[in-house]
């Protein structure tokens, strides 16, 4: 299955992530994110952040969850390269993730290729048709 | 949508169903054409729905599609009756333009461009992949958010006089960096005088053309070929964060109640999350002065360094292009506060406003209008009929036309360098798939945009600037 492509806007990076489970459509979300900033199959998976995250709905789930990886960037200059055991659990009204973000610190051998400023609510869409799509614009 | 054509440069969408207001957008035939392919006009009608919102819900000449507002959006709210809006300023909040002047012309500097380049290329930090060269500690950084351009100025990086041709004296007083979360703090600190990425640049200029001499003068500008310096960028990752945040804050808090569009998440002005907002933001605001200045402080050193000498390298001035402000504003007749939002557009203030410095009291004061990477800048002066017009604003840049991933699948970062080489402008950059990005084609026509700006009557051409030397981060 294809990972994510993105589409045409005006002035951002829009994309869509597919999956088979929803976990795996906002694993393929996050690739497509640092996608924008460097080449995640390129980056060794050396050092590791645990990643837990709370919203109040599954928008806003993602939202925090893929702005993880850009303060990881701009903080610990972490290089995003895969979620391992991501998880995401329904309690009560609100939902929780949970992954270890695998990937590798910032050094001369990688390509940085632009910046991710924020992530945003703009045409967000979570879908389950069978199958799972989420669709982000990234301000970049 | 419905939507009236007022005359040559001014259509309108009248108020219907949930606006509270109508729109009017100041654009061309031509320009119109782009803004329909996109949800501009849509967002500009949301925009007219939201609570408090005064008089009319105004669109610029380069306005195109963002997030809940459109870019180039332009809206006033009551102080008790309205709104703040985190999606009405936008994620980089205060990204602005600075300008400096020189005495050079382009001969003294042409043959030493390639030179000048290089040193502000070590001494400007892109910040992409790298932090800026001052390591602070969270103390400092809460300082510069309190101080803006003023902390930069006392800590040696350029001169008082900076501070007074800045919008704003370069430091908005109700900053409280009290309220940033950590993790903004966080993320400002390994960036504070950094260029940034995406559409953020330096470039070397000349003068090409003076439309109005007087006001060039008194803006510093005296000659065609006169050399000048431009840097645009904003607030980095702390202004991000704290757009990022507050939107989160206030649907936590507040729920969408039934909103068009999440991103247009708000809180009444003077409510205490709407408070924390605000506080927040000029914060941001704050930190991206200082980040100019100091940027305008290294750029000045290279000069001293290749040219000799960096006297005369007075500030022309510099201007926010996103952010909320409280303003007084005549709103049928009567003088009141609002609580202005300016997202991709630039406050224009005409002759007399007591905002705008001493020395440019009675011209008006300057705006800043960068092109699109490589194409012409100009140089507007703000007018008395932008306030009754365009709550004394006008447009910020040439907006973009085109996506970033079309211009990289039409474009190559080195074949637009080469092309640049060829029209006499050099490029730097370490990043070609970002030049193939901001290639000057995926950007509307700045002439037009500005054109548009001049006629309408929202801001005045005083020069037209090119570049010949281009820093991209």
């Amino acid at each position: 299955m294809e990972r994510y492509r993105f589409l045409e806007h005006t002035s951002d990076a829009k994309f869509q992530a597919f999956g088979n489970t929803l976990v795996e459509a906002f694993c393929n979300a996050a690739l497509a994110t640092a996608s924008l900033m460097w080449d995640w199959e390129k980056v060794e998976k050396k050092i590791e952040f645990k990643v837990t995250i709370e919203g109040k709905d599954l928008k806003q789930l993602l939202n925090s969850f893929l702005e993880e990886i850009i303060y990881l960037w701009d903080t610990k200059m972490f290089l995003f390269c895969f979620a391992e055991n991501l998880r995401i659990e329904k309690k009560g009204s609100r939902y929780n993730l949970s992954a270890l973000f695998k990937g590798d610190k910032y050094s001369e051998k990688y390509k940085i290729y632009g910046e991710a400023k924020a992530i945003t609510y703009a045409e967000m869409e979570i879908k389950n048709k069978g199958d799972f799509l989420v669709q982000v614009v990234v301000d970049i | 949508m419905d939507l009236k054509r007022i005359n040559d440069y001014t259509w309108e969408i009248p108020k219907s169903g949930d606006m509270k207001v109508s729109t009017i957008i100041y654009t061309s035939s031509k320009l119109l054409e782009s803004v329909k392919q996109d949800r501009t006009l849509q967002q500009a009608k949301n925009v007219a729905c939201l609570q408090g919102i005064q008089k009319t819900a105004y669109v610029m000449p380069d306005a195109h599609q963002g997030y809940g507002f459109p870019i180039g959006g332009v809206a006033a709210f009551d102080l008790d009756e309205g709104i703040i809006s985190p999606g009405g300023v936008g994620y980089d909040i205060n990204c602005g333009v600075r300008l400096l002047k020189t005495d050079y012309l382009e001969r003294d500097v042409y043959g030493k461009r390639t030179q000048l380049l290089a040193e502000i290329f070590k001494e400007v930090p892109a910040g992409v992949g790298k932090g800026g060269i001052t390591r602070l500690n969270r103390n400092v950084l809460l300082e510069v958010c309190v101080k803006g351009a003023e902390w930069a100025v006392e800590n040696g990086y350029g001169q008082r006089d900076d501070l007074k041709r800045t919008e704003e004296n370069g430091r908005m007083r109700e900053a409280d960096p009290g309220f940033l979360s950590s993790r903004a703090v966080e993320r400002g600190i390994p960036q504070l005088g950094t260029l940034g990425a995406g559409n953020h640049f330096l470039e070397i200029q000349k003068v090409s053309k003076i439309f109005d001499r007087d006001v060039a003068r008194a803006f510093g500008i005296h000659s065609e070929n006169q050399i000048l310096v431009m840097i645009h960028c904003g607030s980095r990752g702390l202004g991000h964060q704290v757009a990022s945040d507050y939107i989160r804050l206030m649907e936590n808090k507040l729920g969408s109640r039934g909103l068009p569009d999440r991103e247009l998440i708000n809180a009444p002005v003077r409510s205490q999350l709407g408070q924390e907002y605000y506080k927040s933001m000029s914060a941001a605001v704050n930190y991206a002065f200082a980040n100019r200045q100091m940027i305008a402080h290294w750029v000045r050193n290279v000069f001293s360094k290749v040219m000799g000498s960096s006297e005369g390298m007075d500030q022309v001035y510099d201007v926010c292009h996103n952010v909320a402000k409280i303003e007084k504003h005549r709103i049928y007749g009567e003088l009141k506060e609002v609580c202005i939002h300016r997202k991709g557009a630039t406050r224009s203030f005409g002759p007399g406003r007591e905002e705008i410095p001493e020395i440019y009291r009675s011209v008006g004061q300057p705006i800043i209008i960068p092109g699109s990477m490589g194409t012409a800048s100009y140089i507007l002066a703000g007018t008395t009929e932008a306030e009754e017009l365009s709550f004394g604003s006008t447009a910020h840049g040439a907006g973009r036309l085109m996506s970033r991933h079309e211009a990289r699948r039409r474009f190559r970062g080195e074949k637009i360098k080469q092309d640049m080489e060829s029209k006499g402008i050099e490029l730097k950059s370490t990043n070609w798939k970002g030049v193939a990005e901001e290639a000057s084609q995926a950007y509307k026509d700045v002439d037009e945009v500005v054109e548009v700006s001049h006629k309408v009557g929202i801001g005045k051409l005083v020069a037209k600037v090119v570049p010949i030397g281009v820093m991209k981060g």
